[in-house]
């Protein structure tokens, strides 16, 4: 292995920088951004309840629930696929919500995703805080990266993806239902509300993520030289290579967006606001 | 900037065991580039002033420097662009040992680039020894090669910056050698077990700062690093992919 003869500058100090811009913003952002979700997040998924809409003859479903495997318990949604709560869901664990068998699929997903690696290393590990700045010196010479435990993990990213992609079509299927509303004769009418236009929008947003994943970009064609004569695969590969360059912009709208779907959803059935029939 | 003015540049000086920020106070005029003024510093009071330097058109890669503490090359960086109202400082790329002022020791990136396996392209296709490749399937491979070796990448990368992994961690400058190499649609010559023991690839952590800095533009990270770290999980992490493997082994051409 190559030697370093003549010493290297001392190790900068955390924060220390002769960078006169202001870098500090964008870490911050990411840390309000990423911290607020997780916050919202988690709360949402503990709560239970207020996580459809059937109001005004609407069908909506929040996305951290969906797909909704078993009801809360005394929920009925119209969107379980397994009935009511389990039976088997132990009784040491808080009170069962349907979102905790979801969300932790989309959530390993963008944890694992390589835009969001390099985002919250800086922001919440300050690893580094952000590009020519100083880190913390207790890591020095100690760091590890992602070729150890535990970052190594990281590379089940694939594996969250093929995970994801099948939330694609449930909350398109999602977005189908939010377009049927329900008539007093008991059968649906086509129909669009300010919640529809909403769910539409998450899996065209979490699309334009997903299918520009790293992972994606590998498996349809990054991992082999020689794509000519597979006309399919250069075609599906230049697609995933265009969503990738705007991945991170990808990656924050659909989280926006998915956030919004489920503030508007909650705050509907829980009445503070009444949802606007457009059509 | 619309007129020619006078101009303080915070120059650091020394040779590694000393060094010191020395100021020097110089006329620019609109137009001029760091190098230009460093020049003039040169000409007027400070003779000994070290620096490296050649082109002068952002393609040799020798003016690497840190200015107002980001990583540039002097030849690129217009000082109409920074704020000349304050001292305009220019130091050595950290990353790697100083010589003296604004040298330093790059010689470990030879190293590194000396023990990567070479191109080993498949026999050739035809009679006189040529070869038939696509122009898409090089067009992939072709950003990579507009890397001017300037190193201002591996100056940024905090592995190598902060944590000092230069006998771990090849950088993200031999992150896009590996990737011109080991995805070119001749090329069957397998780094990969290289990627992630000698070279160290586990140890980027995507800041994609090194995407940021680079004069050439050169999609390091989502182009080079990234893919190639997806090939190292194919060839190491990922159990189904090497169980397919078992039954459908990756072919010569796509190594």
């Amino acid at each position: 292995m190559s030697r370093v003869d003549i010493p290297l500058p001392q190790r900068p100090a955390l924060g220390e920088t002769r960078r006169r811009d202001r870098w500090w913003v964008q870490p911050l952002l990411v840390f309000l951004g990423l911290g607020s979700f997780i916050v919202y997040a988690t709360w949402a998924a503990f709560q239970g309840k207020h996580y459809f809409v059937t109001t005004g003859g609407a069908d909506y479903l929040s996305p951290f629930y969906s797909p909704v495997l078993f009801d809360a318990p005394g929920m009925t949604s119209g969107h379980s696929w397994f009935g009511s709560a389990p039976q088997w869901w132990p009784g040491w664990l808080p009170a069962f919500s349907p979102a905790f068998l979801i969300l932790w699929a989309p959530g390993g997903f963008r944890f694992t995703c390589y835009y969001y690696r390099g985002a919250y290393y800086k922001a919440f590990w300050a690893d580094p805080p952000s590009c020519a700045v100083g880190e913390p010196g207790f890591r020095g010479k100690k760091y590890r990266g992602e070729r150890k435990l535990p970052l190594i993990l990281q590379n089940v990213h694939r594996y969250f993806l093929y995970l994801a992609i099948p939330f694609l079509f449930i909350l398109s299927y999602d977005a189908w239902r939010a377009m049927w509303f329900a008539t007093e004769s008991g059968g649906r009418e086509f129909g669009i509300g300010v919640g529809t236009l909403i769910l539409i929008g998450n899996p065209i947003l979490l699309g334009g993520y997903t299918l520009g994943c790293h992972s994606l970009r590998h498996l349809i064609g990054g991992g082999i030289d020689r794509l000519a004569g597979r006309p399919v695969r250069s075609k599906a590969y230049s697609c995933v290579s265009c969503l990738n360059r705007g991945h991170a912009r990808w990656a924050w709208a659909s989280l926006f967006w998915v956030a919004l779907a489920d503030v508007y959803v909650r705050l509907t059935s829980m009445g503070v606001i009444h949802d606007m029939r457009i059509l | 900037m619309a007129e020619s003015r006078r101009v303080t540049f915070r120059i650091s000086r020394g040779d590694g065991a000393r060094t010191e920020l020395v100021d020097y106070t110089t006329e620019v005029t609109p137009g001029m580039v760091v190098l230009d003024a460093v020049h003039q510093i040169q000409a007027e009071s400070a003779p000994d002033l070290a620096c490296r330097w050649n082109c002068k058109a952002g393609k040799c890669g020798s003016c690497s420097a840190e200015i107002n503490g980001r990583p540039r090359l002097m030849c690129m960086t217009r000082l109409g662009d920074l704020d000349l109202d304050m001292p305009v400082i220019v130091e050595p790329m950290r990353a790697f040992p100083r010589i003296r002022d604004l040298v330093t020791d790059v010689s470990w990136n030879y190293r590194v680039k000396k023990r990567i396996k070479p191109f080993t392209p498949r026999p050739p296709d035809a009679p006189d020894g040529s070869w038939r490749m696509v122009q898409a399937d090089v067009d992939r491979v072709q950003e990579f090669r507009k890397c001017i070796e300037c190193f201002l990448c591996q100056n940024v990368c905090h592995v190598l910056r902060d944590h000092h992994k230069h006998e771990e961690f090849a950088g993200p400058r031999h992150m896009v050698y590996v990737a011109a190499l080991e995805m070119h649609p001749l090329d069957t010559q397998d780094r990969l077990g290289d990627l992630k023991d000698a070279d160290g690839i586990g140890y980027c952590n995507i800041t994609k700062c090194c995407t940021k800095v680079c004069p050439e533009h050169i999609t390091i990270t989502d182009n080079a690093i990234i893919p190639l770290k997806e090939r190292v999980a194919d060839e190491f992490y990922d159990p189904l992919t090497r169980l397919f493997r078992i039954f459908r082994p990756r072919r010569a051409a796509d190594r």
